[in-house]
């Protein structure tokens, strides 16, 4: 992790809506090291997703920059792959076809078409899809699904991938099976990640730094780097020791603080007279 | 029963056949009981009787494959002009913008009463049959075709670009093929309208087909045939709708499933 893959630069995004503009981002300016897996986390609002779309050229900044390598990103490429919450996937292709989509694309002929069915093969094994390679999406579960959307970002070899929620949608239990595929994935596929996700404990367990944004507009409130061990070494237990769950606390604490929840607590207590839910509870509503 | 609840092929059949039983079995009921005069209400009996007739002419089937061909021709040419045109629509806001105006008008001009600026045009031939088709059914046919292009949903355009793939792929790989299920139910859809001005068009300005058929049934007052040629006309919808929806089961297994 020396020179940096991303640099943002004083990075603003305004839309106009109906009720006139609106500053999603304003002045966030961070770097991503090569090969290191930053997390955003914020309260709703805080423009995260805005700032991973920005990344990936699917949205164009309105004030400042983004450079991948020292080069400003102007749209959608192939070196910035990118896994949604749900709904990528091509229903009419098989789970191979899915994942071997990007093969078949002008963008990326010219190279060894056997070297990327190798490839295809290859992710499909490391997801745990084999099994699956001829079957729909829609036969699959929500987990097995995500597989199938990061096999299919990583086909293209990006660079950098980014990751929008990835596993909001999931369960608990699948969720915690996904965590340690990632930290799998990562030791074989070394790549570039930023990963959007409103899990703290997910953001603390999977990140090498965490980026905290607060609302209003959205902008860069805290960036935290843990000192758990690296990535590669982390286990489900990491998540029972006094370092995660005290770290994980001062995020979550830092993200109510800045999300205006706070007033809505005291607020509660003067309406119902009784004690209100512990900071636990309330910052675990979504 | 139940908001939603279940029900089997088998049942569904059976429930099916008997509304169809029990319709016909009213229309029997109504036309022997005396009350409505045979000029108005022809029996069942008589409607078979005259579709037998008809049938052993041999006219039954060249009117039907006649009236069929039309359909087929001005369809077609509606769906061949609708499809890319809609899928322009449904992809780009600009060209949104430059013809929706004019086909939200367009959509809403009677084309009945087109028929003679149809006749004066293109003349009494084939070629009026198929043009009121057209003009009955393109313009309704693009607004529907854009609308189920722009319900693709926008991850799987989203995702087809950070993967490298060029407008013109993201139009045919994915818009359309995703879009596909949903352009074969509209186009379905307007196939019944289809046979609508197909009949409008052989009222008006034919010498052979269905519709003229009917025409020249009540010139003579043969209720009966007029029966025979609006179930015949039904029957032939009903076929290729099941065709097409078997059709669309057989090429789309994952589109009944979407989430």
């Amino acid at each position: 992790m020396n020179e940096a893959k991303l640099r943002i630069r004083h990075l603003g995004k305004r839309f106009t809506t109906p009720e006139g503009p609106f500053t999603a981002l304003a002045d966030v300016s961070f770097d991503v090291a090569a090969g290191e897996f930053v997390a955003l986390v914020g309260a709703s609002g805080c423009g995260k997703s805005t700032l991973l779309r920005l990344i990936a050229g699917l949205e164009s900044p309105s004030d400042g920059e983004v450079l991948l390598d020292g080069r400003p990103v102007r749209g959608p490429g192939r070196d910035r792959a990118v896994v949604f919450q749900d709904y990528s996937l091509y229903p009419w292709f098989s789970v191979a076809e899915n994942v071997g989509f990007s093969a078949g694309l002008r963008a990326n002929r010219g190279g060894d078409a056997r070297l990327r069915a190798e490839r295809s093969r290859l992710l499909l094994e490391l997801m745990g899809l084999e099994r699956f390679a001829d079957a729909y999406p829609h036969t699959l579960s929500g987990g097995m699904r995500q597989r199938v959307a990061i096999a299919r970002a990583l086909q293209n070899e990006p660079d950098v991938l980014l990751m929008d929620e990835p596993f909001g949608a999931l369960d608990a239990q699948t969720r915690e099976v996904m965590h340690e595929l990632i930290l799998h994935v990562l030791a074989t596929e070394r790549r570039t990640i930023v990963f959007v996700t409103h899990d703290v404990e997910e953001a603390v367990y999977l990140g090498d730094r965490i980026v905290v944004l607060a609302p209003g507009p959205g902008r860069i409130d805290s960036i935290w780097a843990t000192d758990l061990p690296p990535a590669l070494e982390r286990t489900p237990e990491l998540k029972q020791t006094p370092e995660f769950s005290g770290l994980a606390g001062r995020i979550r604490a830092r993200i109510r603080e800045t999300s205006g929840l706070q007033s809505d607590l005291q607020a509660l207590r003067r309406l119902t007279g009784v004690r209100p839910p512990g900071p636990r509870s309330a910052s675990e509503r979504k | 029963m139940k908001i939603r609840g279940p029900l089997g092929r088998r049942r569904y059949l059976a429930i099916a056949l008997a509304s169809f039983l029990l319709w016909t079995a009213c229309w029997w009921a109504l036309a022997a009981s005396g009350w409505v005069d045979p000029l108005f209400l022809p029996s069942p009996l008589a409607v078979l009787r005259r579709a037998y007739l008809w049938g052993v002419d041999g006219d039954l089937l060249v009117d039907a494959r006649i009236s069929i061909l039309r359909v087929t021709a001005g369809f077609l040419l509606s769906a061949l002009m609708a499809v890319p045109l809609g899928l322009l629509i449904g992809a780009y806001r600009p060209v949104r913008a430059f013809s929706e105006p004019l086909l939200e008008f367009a959509r809403y001009l009677p084309a009945v009463a087109f028929v003679p600026m149809v006749l004066l045009w293109v003349g009494i031939g084939e070629g009026s049959k198929i043009a009121l088709i057209w003009i009955g059914t393109f313009f309704q046919m693009v607004i529907m075709i854009s609308e189920d292009v722009a319900r693709v949903p926008l991850p799987q355009i989203e995702a087809a670009r950070t993967l490298g793939a060029s407008d013109s792929e993201v139009l045919r790989r994915v818009l359309l093929r995703s879009a596909l299920p949903a352009i074969l139910d509209t186009l379905r859809v307007t196939l019944g309208w289809a046979w609508t001005y197909l009949v409008v068009a052989e009222l008006v300005a034919a010498n052979s087909g269905l519709g003229y058929a009917i025409l020249k049934a009540q010139r003579f007052l043969q209720t009966d045939k007029i029966f025979v040629g609006i179930i015949v006309i039904g029957v032939i919808g009903l076929g290729t709708d099941q065709l097409l929806r078997a059709l669309h089961r057989a090429l789309f297994p994952w589109a009944a499933a979407r989430p």
